[in-house]
C-alpha cells in the first residue's frame, strides 16, 4: 500500500467530498463546478475547493473546457470541469495480491485452452449470485436489474444510441480485460449471462458488444412481437 | 505521426474446411469484420489474395494455416480494432473454429510508412519471434517495442 493510495482513502473520509466524488462518478463524463453545486445544494466555492482536493488526491481529473454557451466579458476563461480519474486505487489489508494471481491463472487458462472450463465456472457463479438475490415478484424488472448489476460494480447507464439497450459504464476486470481481452470478456459475458438467467431476467440479453471504454458487455431488453 | 507503421501477421490451424458447416459462422463473419477493419481509425492495409476481399485462399505457410496480415498506423490503432470492436466476438469464438496452437501464433513489427510488407516478410518476422522471443523486430501485444526514433 503506497502513500498516495493512503491519501486518495482518506480524501473520501470527509463525507462532503464523498458525496461530490460519487456524483462525478455517476455522472459518467465531466462535471463543471455548477453543476455540482446544484446537484449537491453546497456552495461553489466550497464544491471547488473539495473537488480540487479529490483531483489532488489523484480521485478525479481536471480540465478546462470551453462553455460555448457563454458569451460576453469573462466567456473567454473556459470552466474547470470534473471526470473520475483512470487511476485505480486499491487498498487490501493485510496486503493481498489478487491482482497477480488472476493475472497467472488467466495466463494457465490461455495456455492450456481451458476457456471453456472458466466460461462454465462464470455462468455458474452468475447463476448464484442472480439466484441468492431474488426480485420480490419473482422475475425482476429493469430497475431491479439495474440495482443487481450496480451492486457488482458495472455501472448500469442506457444507452443514448440505442433506447432498450443497457451499455455498462464500469468493467469491474479492467486491468485482466486489458492483459487477456478474449478470455477476461468471455468470462463476463458468461457472469451477466448467468446473472440474467438465475435472475429470472428472462427479457433481457447479454451480448458481446465492445466499445472504447466500459464494459465489452451490453444488455438488451428483448423485443417482445 | 511518426514515420513507421505497425504491421501485423497472425496464423491459425482450421478445425475443418472452410466450406464445412462447423466453419459457417465463422466464413459470414468474415466480410462485415474486414470491412469494420478497412473503415477503423489508424487502419493502412491489409493483405488479399489476387482477386479476394480477404487472404483465406492464401496458404503460404501450410494447407490447414489461415493467414491473417496488416497494417496499422500505431499500436493502440491496432489494439482498438482488436479488442474494443465486434472483432472481439470472433476472437472469444475461436475455439470453435481454429485449434490452440502451442508456441508463437502472432508477431508485430515496425515498416517505413507507405512499405507494403510481402509475405516472405511476415515469415521471417514470425520465425524470429519464434526464435528469440520479443525483440525490437518481432514482439506481441504482451510485450510491445515503441516504433524507431528516425535518424
Amino acid at each position: 500500500m503506497s502513500e498516495t493510495e493512503i491519501d486518495a482513502i482518506g480524501a473520501l473520509a470527509d463525507p462532503v467530498r464523498r458525496r461530490l466524488y460519487e456524483y462525478v462518478a455517476a455522472r459518467g463524463g465531466e462535471t463543471t463546478r455548477a453543476e455540482a453545486a446544484e446537484a449537491t445544494g453546497l456552495q461553489r466555492t466550497l464544491v471547488a475547493f473539495h473537488l480540487d482536493k479529490l483531483v489532488e488526491a489523484g480521485l478525479l481529473e481536471a480540465a478546462g473546457r470551453k462553455a460555448p454557451e457563454r458569451r460576453g466579458p469573462g466567456s473567454g476563461r473556459p470552466a474547470k470541469v470534473y471526470r473520475r480519474s483512470a487511476r485505480q486505487i486499491g487498498v487490501q489489508l493485510p496486503p493481498r495480491d489478487y491482482e497477480t494471481a488472476a493475472h497467472l491463472l488467466a495466463e494457465a487458462v490461455e495456455r492450456s485452452g481451458a476457456e471453456d472450463s472458466l466460461y462454465e465456472a462464470a455462468r455458474a457463479e452468475g447463476a448464484r449470485r442472480g439466484a441468492a438475490d431474488p426480485a420480490p415478484e419473482g422475475v425482476p424488472d429493469e430497475d431491479a436489474l439495474r440495482e443487481h448489476l450496480a451492486r457488482f460494480g458495472y455501472e448500469p447507464a442506457d444507452d443514448a444510441d440505442s433506447p432498450g439497450t443497457l451499455r455498462l459504464r464500469n468493467c469491474p476486470f479492467h486491468t485482466l480485460a486489458r492483459a487477456f481481452p478474449p478470455l477476461a470478456c468471455g468470462m463476463n459475458l458468461e457472469l451477466l449471462s448467468g446473472l440474467l438467467a438465475g435472475s429470472g431476467a428472462e427479457g433481457f440479453t447479454a451480448r458481446m458488444a465492445p466499445r472504447a471504454d466500459g464494459c465489452c458487455v451490453a444488455i438488451s431488453k428483448n423485443k417482445i412481437d | 505521426m511518426s514515420g513507421y507503421h505497425l504491421a501485423q501477421m497472425n496464423v491459425g490451424v482450421l478445425n475443418a474446411p472452410l466450406d464445412t458447416p462447423r466453419m459457417s459462422d465463422f466464413v459470414a463473419m468474415l466480410d462485415p469484420i474486414n470491412s469494420l477493419a478497412d473503415a477503423s481509425p489508424g487502419f493502412v492495409w491489409r493483405f488479399r489474395s489476387e482477386g479476394a476481399n480477404d487472404a483465406t485462399e492464401e496458404r503460404p505457410f501450410g494447407d490447414d494455416l489461415l493467414i491473417n496480415f496488416s497494417v496499422w498506423e500505431s499500436s493502440e490503432s491496432l489494439w482498438d480494432f482488436t479488442y474494443r470492436t465486434d472483432h472481439l466476438e470472433l476472437l472469444r469464438r475461436r475455439r470453435e473454429w481454429f485449434t490452440r496452437l502451442d508456441g508463437v501464433f502472432l508477431v508485430l513489427w515496425w515498416i517505413p510508412a507507405g512499405h507494403v510488407p510481402t509475405l516472405a516478410e511476415a515469415g521471417e518476422r514470425l520465425d524470429l519471434i519464434r526464435e528469440k522471443g520479443p525483440t525490437p523486430e518481432a514482439f506481441d501485444f504482451r510485450t510491445p517495442f515503441p516504433a524507431p526514433v528516425p535518424a
